[in-house]
This record gives C-alpha cells, structure tokens and sequence, in this order.
C-alpha cells in the first residue's frame, strides 16, 4: 500500500467539500439541543480557567473528556465515517484521548494554581478563539449558519480549545496534547485537498501550541 | 432553473454548431452510440456513469435524492453502465438508494470492484457491495488498482464460471502499474480492463490499449476529466471552430468524444451530480464522433490551451 504515497491529497479524497460541510448542517439538525449542552460546558471550562478553584483540574479534564468521547462517537464515527473510512481511525484516536483525559481528571494529573506565565495566557486567547471565533469562519466564507462548527460538537474548534486548556495548565501534558496536534494535520490535510480557504488555520494553530508548550517546558514563558 | 456557469459557457459555444447541426432537439431524439463488449457482442452505451466522490454523499437525503435524478436521468437518456468500488464510502449505499427509487431499471449494467488486501475477505466485500446495491448479481466485477489481484482474480473467475457474475475485469488509474496490468492483461481471460485515458492523459495508447483490441477485452476509460480539473480549466475557453463538425456543443462532449472515438475504448464513466451535466455527457454518445485526423486537431487544440 506504499502506492498511496504517490497520490495527492486530493486524489485520494473520497467526497467533495459540498459534502464535508454539508455534513456539519445534519449533524448540528440531528443533535440538537445538544448544542446548549456544549456551549454550558465550554462556559463551564472558561469559568474555570478564571476563577481556579482548587478542583478546576480535575473538573476541566472529566468535561472535556464527556466532549472528545461524544465528538468521537457522535461525529466521527456516526456521521464523518460513512464518507470517510479514515475517520473511524480518527474516531479512536478521539477516544483514546477522552479517555486519558478522564485518567488525567482522576488522578489529578492537570492544574491550574500557579501564576501563568505568557505562554499560559496565550492558551487562555486559543480557549476564547476556539469558542467565540472560529465557528464563524465558516458562515464568514459563505457556508450555512445551520453548519456551524462548534466547540464541542465539531472536531477543530474542540482540538483547538482543548489545547488553549492544556496550555494554560501549570504543566505540559504532552500525552494529552499528541491527539490535538496529529487532528490538527489531520484537518489541515483535509481542508488543503479540498482547496478550502482556511486550510492553514489548524496547522498553524497546532504549531503555535506546539511551540508555546516547548517554550514553556524550557521555563522560557 | 439557475445557470450555471458551465451551463452558460456550454450554451454559448454551442451557439455556432447549433446553427450548422440543427435545433438541440436533433441532439437528444438521436440514438445513443454503442459498442460491443467483445468477449460477448454484448452492445453498451459509449458513456457510462462513474461514481467516485460524486455519490459518496452519506446519510444526506438530499443529496441522495439529488444522485437519484442524476441516475434517472442517465436512464432516461438511453446510459447502462454504473459504477462503483468499495473504496467509494457511501456511493454504493446511495446507487442502491437511486436503483430502489427508480424501480431498478432493466437495463442497468451494474459494474463494482473489490478492494481489499486479503483474497479471503474478497468474498464477504462482494456480498456486501451487492447488497447496498440491493442487485441479485453484479453484471462486471473488477479487481479495483490491482489490490491482491491474484487471489481476487480467482474468486471472479470462479463466481464467472458458477453464473453469479457475468464479466471479470481489472482496473487502474492515474497511469499507475501499467507494466503488471499489461502482464496480467495478456495472461488472463479478462472481459473488461479500466484505466485513465483522457485528452492529456494519452499514456495508454501506446501500449494498453492496443494490447486490449488485440486480445478483445473491452476498455472503460476513467477520469475523463481529471477528476474535474481539466473541464474546470477548460470552461473560459472557447471551443474550436470545427467542433460542430463532431456534433459537439460544450467541454464535456468535446472531451468524452475524444475519448469514446478510440477504437479500442468501450464506453467512458465521467461522474456528476448535477443532471444537467449527466445530460451534456450523454450528448458524447451521440454521433458524429471524430476520426482519427480530427482526434490528433483535438489532443492539439487542449494542449496549446
């Protein structure tokens, strides 16, 4: 199957954009109310980041884990994989990171008590991006309002906000941020096949954290 | 109904030879152009109906029901052969959605692949090809880019000899494995072959295609537009002047006429979803169809474009 390294992206792309991002309009219709749900538990997780209870860790991870496991089974699974064999992998890739976040939840392996350094308050800017900003990328660039890609709901506005939050932690969980950043190539891939405007956006996001985390790492932020 | 832009574009080229060639009309009461599958004398429309991307619409009843058009229209203008591969998504669900819708047409001409890596699981993917498609049998099954094509091969044969399948064929695309699809060409008693031939993409003439006249295996010609790219850098160009000579009225027909008008081509599968564009690719199967002179002014107009 190295044959498959020969081809381009967009040969080996088995449905057409139309079809992509129709996909969002009937997931948001079959879904609904499930939306308020999300954008409860992503206010939840900014109240959070703000405030800093002492059990903010714990709770952020168990919420976003309940999120990458329905994003997985709800999205992925259930409505990407019919058009794409690929995206059952993704599926599982989405839940295997649901599931180290809920252990990370459990064991207490994510907080948010120290001073934040730059760094951490660039992940908090990527958490409110993710939320308030990126879903209107998609009905700026003419797409339907019904196929709003929300955090919560949609696999890169989810990606995107899940590694505001791994920045903004006192630690760099790198075990947690290997799934955001592989989907962020993954969708970057994907959008670039179908000429889609926004097809940097993910990679370049994927790579700031990557670098912001590093940065950090090194006590340099 | 909204004009597209090829639409328009189509309507304008077409405004000359519609004046030489008679009203549309003339265009769509003409009979469809066939040609016989060797091995059986068996007569198929020169255009079929592919179904990559396409039909890989999902669980989405519109577009499902906006492919179900597209078929009823091929139908309605006389086209037999659909077809499909595993490795589609959801395209063979939605065939079958469209087959159901329209009672399933009599004269469909129902061409899939297998596509796995494992001769042992070969048979299971067959069956569950046939039952999205909701046909008793496959009329054409084709070893899909010659993926485990040895041990695929035997099973077709073998569902050929037990009258489950009707043709075996292989197929490729994108100019790859030519050198093995030759071999396997000339070693094995295959009814079809698939491959990429379009007016850019000439490779197989040099060999491919000669060695099926030859050996009498039939030839469905794919990505008649490069996946879309070539009609699509086509569209602001005016057509030549002498295109009403070849009853041709837009790209598409210009296109899929080169294509058909080889001798030693079957019948090309551009895919669509839109039936206007199902409608301008029938026209192709419609005569006059180029000769040889005409087919070299053709490869030479797209090139200097």
């Amino acid at each position: 199957m190295s044959e498959w390294l020969t081809y381009r992206l967009s040969d080996i792309l088995p449905f057409s954009p139309q079809t992509y991002y129709r996909l969002f309009e009937l997931h948001n219709a079959a879904i609904w109310p499930a939306q308020l749900l999300a954008l409860a538990a992503g206010l939840a997780i900014l109240a959070l980041l703000v405030s800093r209870p002492s059990w903010a860790g714990r709770a952020i991870a168990l919420l976003l884990a309940a999120i990458w496991a329905f994003v997985a089974w709800g999205y992925l699974y259930a409505r990407y994989a019919p058009i794409n064999r690929a995206a059952v992998y993704f599926a599982y890739a989405f839940a295997a990171e649901a599931v180290l976040l809920a252990l990370s939840g459990a064991l207490g392996g994510l907080a948010f008590a120290a001073p934040r350094p730059l760094a951490a308050k660039a992940g908090l800017a990527l958490v409110l991006f993710a939320f308030f900003v990126q879903p209107l990328i998609g009905p700026l660039l003419g797409r339907p309002w019904s196929g709003v890609e929300l955090f919560g709901i949609a696999p890169d506005p989810t990606v995107l906000a899940t590694l505001g939050v791994l920045l903004a932690a006192d630690r760099i969980r790198y075990e947690l941020l290997a799934v955001p950043l592989l989907w962020c190539a993954v969708s970057g891939a994907t959008h670039w096949a179908m000429s889609s405007p926004e097809a940097l956006l993910m990679p370049a996001a994927g790579l700031l954290a990557l670098v912001l985390a590093l940065w950090r790492s090194l006590g340099k932020a | 109904m909204k004009l597209s832009r090829r639409t328009l574009l189509a309507s304008l080229a077409a405004a000359g030879g519609a004046a030489l060639l008679g009203p549309r009309v003339a265009f769509a009461q003409a009979a469809l152009l066939t040609k016989p599958i060797p091995s059986t004398g068996e007569a198929l429309p020169l255009i079929g109906l592919g179904s990559w991307i396409t039909f890989n619409v999902g669980d989405d009843p519109v577009a499902r029901d906006a492919c179900a058009e597209v078929m009823e229209a091929f139908f309605a203008d006389g086209g037999r052969m659909i077809d499909s591969s595993p490795m589609y998504g959801s395209a063979q669900s939605v065939i079958g959605y469209g087959l159901n819708k329209l009672g399933y047409p009599p004269s469909l001409f129902s061409a899939d692949k297998v596509w796995t890596s494992s001769g042992e699981d070969g048979p299971a993917q067959i069956e569950d090809s046939r039952t999205h498609w909701g046909v008793p049998r496959f009329d054409l099954l084709q070893v899909h880019n010659l993926v485990a094509w040895e041990e695929h091969l035997a099973t077709l044969f073998a569902m050929k000899a037990e009258g489950k399948l009707r043709y075996v064929g292989i197929t490729t695309s994108h100019g790859r494995r030519h050198r093995e699809f030759e071999a396997i060409m000339r070693k094995h008693p295959l009814d079809f072959v698939q491959l990429t031939y379009n007016v850019l993409d000439r490779e197989v003439e040099r060999r491919l295609l000669p060695l099926a006249r030859e050996k009498g295996i039939a030839v469905i010609a794919n990505r008649p537009f490069q996946q879309g790219v070539l009609i699509r850098s086509l569209e602001g160009q005016p057509l030549p002047a002498w295109a009403a000579e070849i009853g041709t009225r837009n790209w598409a027909e210009f296109l899929l006429k080169f294509i058909v008008s080889h001798p030693a081509v079957t019948c090309a599968i551009p895919a669509t979803s839109k039936v206007a564009h199902v409608r301008e690719n029938m026209g192709a199967a419609r005569a006059p169809l180029p000769d040889e002179a005409t087919r070299r002014r053709m490869v030479a107009y797209v090139e200097e474009i």
